[in-house]
């Protein structure tokens, strides 16, 4: 088992220049990448219908109806949104379009913000999903009849929790390993996440035969995307390249060169701000989606609703978390890992090469945290800015679980998510981070070695 | 008689009465993670003399003076110093009310003039609080007066021709002297050293050793952590020995050498001949 | 096609009006605070837009809720800072100075989300924020609101020459009051204290406290900040208390000069200097097409300067922490 594990950490010792130039050579495609426009075959419509309630939450609106037409009056189709309240049509061509929304579809309650503005035009550019909003709001209208909280709602908000839960595990494992081996709170770390997402949004709707197509010079849009699940492995190798690359030429001068824990850690909050906002620079402000496995329905497990999406991701994440669980604990490099994070000096002492469990514990951090990204992309959106949000949550989590535990990491990201989604029950959506954010508080005020952590860290 | 006389009276035995203590302190336990590491029954130290803290590493001398002087909480027990109740208090609430301490690792403010190093040490100082810092004629007077109380010690303590300079250019005896004669300005009354001989080279030794005898002469009473035996032999009036958190001995220099407790202590039991109090076999390891 | 299309004339009228205008101000005063906290005291504070955003929401509340005079509307603005602070303090000074970072950049955060949520609509008039507020201001500024001021090409319009005038007011007695504090006792403390905490409390001086002190201290003026960032805009929005201005606020410091009570003022002017030449030069530079907008267009220059900072504030503390007037030593930074 070990000889398979060091023949395979061998491999990837050599693919790392290949993971570096790999992650060069997408981060030049992205910058040139004319717009991203997506390059999904052929041209449609899309909508989201849903509805804004009283506390500010937005409710989707299932198999309400919308009908397409062109601006002439001559019908094109119909569709109905589903679970989610997405729906899209596909349209013959490019050009511009009506939509149209069929209010007799709403539930009992909701209108239009704008009574007139049943219809809207849309314009499709060629290769592009058109997309528009019809804004609603609901009048007194509650959803639940039940004056109390049902055992459905509460379990489908736990479900809906642990998968928020597994996914910020991802990003919370790599940060509070960083922070065990190398005492840095990295600031820039969801944003490596951020970085995940757009890799494999780029491979996704490029592909590699779409690299090749750039590279000659072809139009756009050039050669077919990948399909999601190969674009994740991009977004993966991204992930660990970002990883490799921060430490390698970033942190590891900075340890040598005796810079302090302090200025190290202004360092990581510079580099978010740059990687922000060149997110933004190359992918623009409007958050997007995956081409693949977007829209799709719920099914029901027992009195649970989910997407058979949310299933696979969620159940690759625990497989993967698994994975690294045994890494961690019964791998050489993985008890190194965890040796050097619980106490440096006597690991280095032990003859443990230290710098190389570092450089690890980064490109295991930015893979989880690449990967991490696709998944949230997948549930939520892709887009430029979610690496703060993600950020404070995974310092929620990782306090909480103990910093510098990796297991820690997990049980808190996997409290933090269900805590959040649990506590919309008693208060309003908007503020269910603010929730989070004031238990990372009273942690670190009342219990900052978290559940798993050790007395001795808090100095 | 003077307290070091008044010592003479008093029989050797841990946890025995002092006819003038200054501190009192009973029932003292510290415990860290289930392994107990101070247990102390009873404790007094003598008024006016010089009283040094012995032991094995590992004997919880460092845990036991950290709780004496705030810097820690015991679990349990009483301290009073001076008649008011110490236990419970914090530190900077000790150093107010006149018990100092210096620490084993210097901690001469590198980043300030040593004259300002001096001024911090005076307590109840009226433009330390905010409001009363805004306006500085509440305040000026008092500070010249601190400034020349600064110097004279600074004088005392041969240290004056460094007044300006920031404490960093300092080396480490000098600094020791500083941390010393800067506790002074809180005009204490028990002055308690963290191994004040720790790291410091055998030329500066004797002209602390006297500044600590001069501190005493002067009224103060003196305690202090140390492992180099000659020092405790010289300067010491009385001195406790702890091993494994409990006192297990307490007396004059010269019987604590004899006493069987204090080799078992040092030497592991099974020793027949008396410990030689000398630097080589007892004060061989600095912490 | 040429630079010499480049109007360079609006360029440096442009940044030498913005190096003084009320945004310098508020970053000024932000970050004369942040050097109470950190270049004085030691406290690594990642909230200050949090004490800026307080102290304007204090100010503008009083008027639009409580209908208090302008005068009183600022105190209780610094009231709200001092509180936010205590909130703040008391229960996280005790922490070493990471996790202070985390729990400030948090309870920022928090301040920011609760002032736009819709539970907060009927105070705070959540993401759009108060408006109403500038009437008795505008009745107290002895500038004409349509008429411009200003010295040769450097003008302002009347309405904003106020918050201007106010601001530079503030700045001055902040800087007066900070230089008093740290010549006193009790400035000879606080360094004392961030330098090493347990000397100061062997020698009786009860650093809780005092490190409370300075976060009140550093939060009011920052709160002064975001009450002449009020001033200006005419409004006080959530959104514009994001995190990243907190980070702003530290490259101005770091850039003047931790620890030397004037150096943020000048951190903030060449700031606002910098970023408005090198934005302004961009946008000239797309409009005559020596940037083709394949690369960049005029809605993304306003992003550089995100980079700018997030490179200088990377560059500066690695390789000159003490900026243009702190001294090194004095950054008082030991590996940890």
């Amino acid at each position: 088992m070990t000889a398979i594990l060091a023949t395979l950490r061998t491999e990837i010792e050599h693919r790392r220049r290949l993971l570096g130039v790999l992650l060069l050579i997408s981060s030049i495609f992205l910058i040139w990448g004319p717009g991203l426009a997506s390059a999904q075959e052929g041209e449609s419509v899309a909508t989201r219908l849903r509805f804004e309630n009283v506390d500010g939450d937005r409710i989707p609106i299932e198999g309400g109806r919308v009908t397409v037409e062109t601006p002439d009056g001559e019908v094109i189709g119909e569709g109905f949104s589903d679970a989610e309240g997405n729906l899209e049509i596909p349209v013959p061509g490019p050009g511009n379009y009506v939509l149209t929304l069929d209010v007799e579809t709403l539930p009992e309650g909701v209108v239009l913000r704008d009574p007139e503005r049943v219809s809207t035009e849309t314009q499709v550019l060629e290769g592009q999903v058109g997309r528009t909003i019809f804004p609603l709001i609901a009048g007194d209208v509650t959803i639940d009849t039940d004056d109390g909280v049902s055992l459905r709602q509460v379990l489908q908000l736990s479900v809906e929790g642990l998968k928020l839960g597994l996914f910020l595990g991802m990003g919370a494992i790599g940060l509070s390993l960083i922070f065990g081996t190398t005492g840095l709170v990295n600031f820039s770390h969801s944003e490596m996440i951020v970085w995940g997402m757009l890799v494999a949004y780029f491979f996704n709707f490029y592909g590699f035969a779409g690299f090749l197509g750039f590279m000659a010079g072809w139009p756009a849009p050039f050669g077919a995307g990948i399909n999601l699940a190969f674009a994740a492995l991009f977004a993966i190798a991204g992930g660990a390249g970002m990883g490799y690359a921060m430490d390698k030429w970033i942190f590891l001068p900075l340890r040598e060169r005796g810079v302090s824990l302090i200025s190290q850690m202004v360092v990581t909050i510079g580099l978010s701000l740059i990687l922000r906002y060149v997110f933004l620079f190359i992918f623009g402000g409007s958050p997007r989606f995956f081409a693949d496995y977007t829209a799709q329905s719920a099914i029901t497990i027992g009195i649970v609703d989910i997407t058979p999406k949310d299933l696979i991701t969620a159940g690759l994440s625990v497989l993967i978390l698994v994975g690294v669980g045994v890494l961690l604990l019964r791998t050489k490099l993985g008890k190194a890992m965890r040796a050097v994070a619980d106490n440096r000096d006597l690991a280095e002492s032990s003859g443990i090469d230290v710098q190389r469990v570092i450089r690890s514990v980064w490109v295991l951090g930015g893979s989880l945290a690449g990967l991490g990204g696709v998944f949230i992309g997948l549930s939520e959106q892709v887009s430029w800015n979610i690496g703060f949000r993600m950020l404070l949550l995974i310092f929620a989590a990782v306090v909480l679980g103990g910093l510098g535990t990796a297991f820690g990491a997990l049980v808190g990201a996997l409290v933090v998510g269900v805590g959040i989604q649990v506590s919309t029950l008693f208060i309003p959506t908007e503020l269910k981070n603010v929730g989070a954010l004031a238990l990372l508080i009273l942690v670190l005020v009342f219990r900052p070695q978290g559940i798993l952590g050790r007395a001795e860290r808090i100095g | 008689m003077t307290p070091a006389e008044q010592l003479a009276e008093v029989a050797p035995e841990p946890g025995v009465s002092k006819p003038d203590p200054i501190l009192v302190v009973d029932d003292v336990t510290r415990a860290f993670g289930g392994l107990k590491a101070v247990d102390v029954d009873h404790l007094e130290v003598q008024r006016g003399v010089i009283t040094a803290l012995i032991g094995p590493n590992g004997a919880g001398k460092t845990t036991f003076f950290n709780l004496l002087t705030g810097f820690d909480q015991p679990d349990s027990g009483n301290a009073v110093f001076d008649g008011e109740v110490a236990s419970g208090r914090s530190s900077h609430e000790l150093a107010r009310k006149g018990m100092v301490r210096t620490f084993q690792l210097t901690k001469a403010l590198t980043k300030l003039p040593v004259i300002e190093n001096m001024k911090l040490g005076a307590t109840h100082q009226r433009g330390e609080h905010f409001f009363a810092a805004l306006l500085s004629p509440l305040w000026s007077a008092q500070e010249k007066e601190i400034e020349s109380r600064a110097d004279a010690l600074l004088e005392r303590f041969k240290l004056d021709h460094m007044r300006d300079e920031y404490a960093g250019t300092m080396s480490g005896g000098q600094r020791k002297l500083l941390e010393m004669a800067r506790s002074l300005m809180a005009d204490p009354r028990l002055v308690m050293l963290d191994e004040p001989m720790a790291g410091v080279n055998p030329a500066l030794t004797q002209s602390l050793l006297e500044h600590v005898k001069s501190l005493r002469n002067e009224g103060i009473t003196v305690m202090f952590v140390e492992h180099d035996m000659d020092v405790v032999r010289d300067i010491s009036d009385w001195v406790v020995v702890m091993a494994e958190g409990r006192i297990i001995a307490e007396g004059p220099p010269d019987t604590i050498g004899s006493n069987q407790q204090v080799i078992d202590a040092y030497l592991g039991s099974h020793h027949d001949s008396a410990l030689d109090l000398d630097a080589d076999v007892l004060g061989g390891e600095q912490s | 096609m040429t630079l010499a299309a480049i109007d360079w004339g609006f360029i440096l009228t442009q940044s030498v009006t913005q190096a003084f205008d009320f945004n310098a101000v508020v970053y000024a005063l932000a970050a004369i605070g942040l050097n109470v906290h950190f270049g004085y005291a030691g406290l690594l504070n990642f909230g200050q837009v949090g004490f800026v955003a307080m102290g304007a929401y204090g100010m503008g509340l009083s008027i639009t809720l409580w209908q208090l005079n302008p005068f009183l509307a600022v105190v209780v603005g610094m009231i709200f800072a001092a509180i936010f602070a205590l909130i703040l303090g008391l229960p996280t000074l005790r922490l070493r100075s990471d996790y202070l970072a985390i729990v400030t950049i948090a309870a920022a955060e928090i301040v920011r989300l609760i002032a736009r949520s819709t539970v907060m609509r009927p105070i705070t008039r959540g993401a759009e924020g108060l408006n109403e507020f500038i009437g008795p201001f505008r009745d107290l500024s002895p500038f004409s609101a349509s008429e411009i001021y200003g010295l040769g090409p450097i003008e302002w319009r009347g309405s904003q020459f106020f918050a201007v005038v106010v601001g530079w007011i503030l700045v001055g007695l902040s800087l007066l009051l900070v230089a008093q504090l740290m010549r006193s006792p009790w400035g000879r403390v606080v360094k004392a204290i961030r330098e090493d905490e347990d000397a100061a409390r062997a020698l009786g001086k009860n650093a809780y406290w005092y490190k409370l002190q300075a976060l009140i201290l550093g939060g009011v003026i920052g709160g002064l900040g975001g009450m002449v960032q009020a001033l200006g805009n005419a409004t006080v929005q959530p959104d514009f208390f994001v995190a990243p201005l907190t980070f702003f606020f530290w490259l101005v410091l770091i850039l003047g000069g931790v620890g030397k009570v004037w150096a943020p003022v000048f951190g903030a002017v060449v700031y606002w200097f910098m970023i408005t030449f090198i934005q302004n030069t961009g946008r000239q530079l797309v409009d005559e097409g020596l940037i083709p907008t394949s690369i960049m267009d005029t809605s993304q220059i306003d992003q550089i300067r995100f980079w700018i900072v997030g490179a200088a504030l990377a560059l500066l503390m690695v390789f000159r922490p003490q900026g243009f007037f702190g001294s090194r030593e004095e950054m008082a930074l030991d590996a940890r």
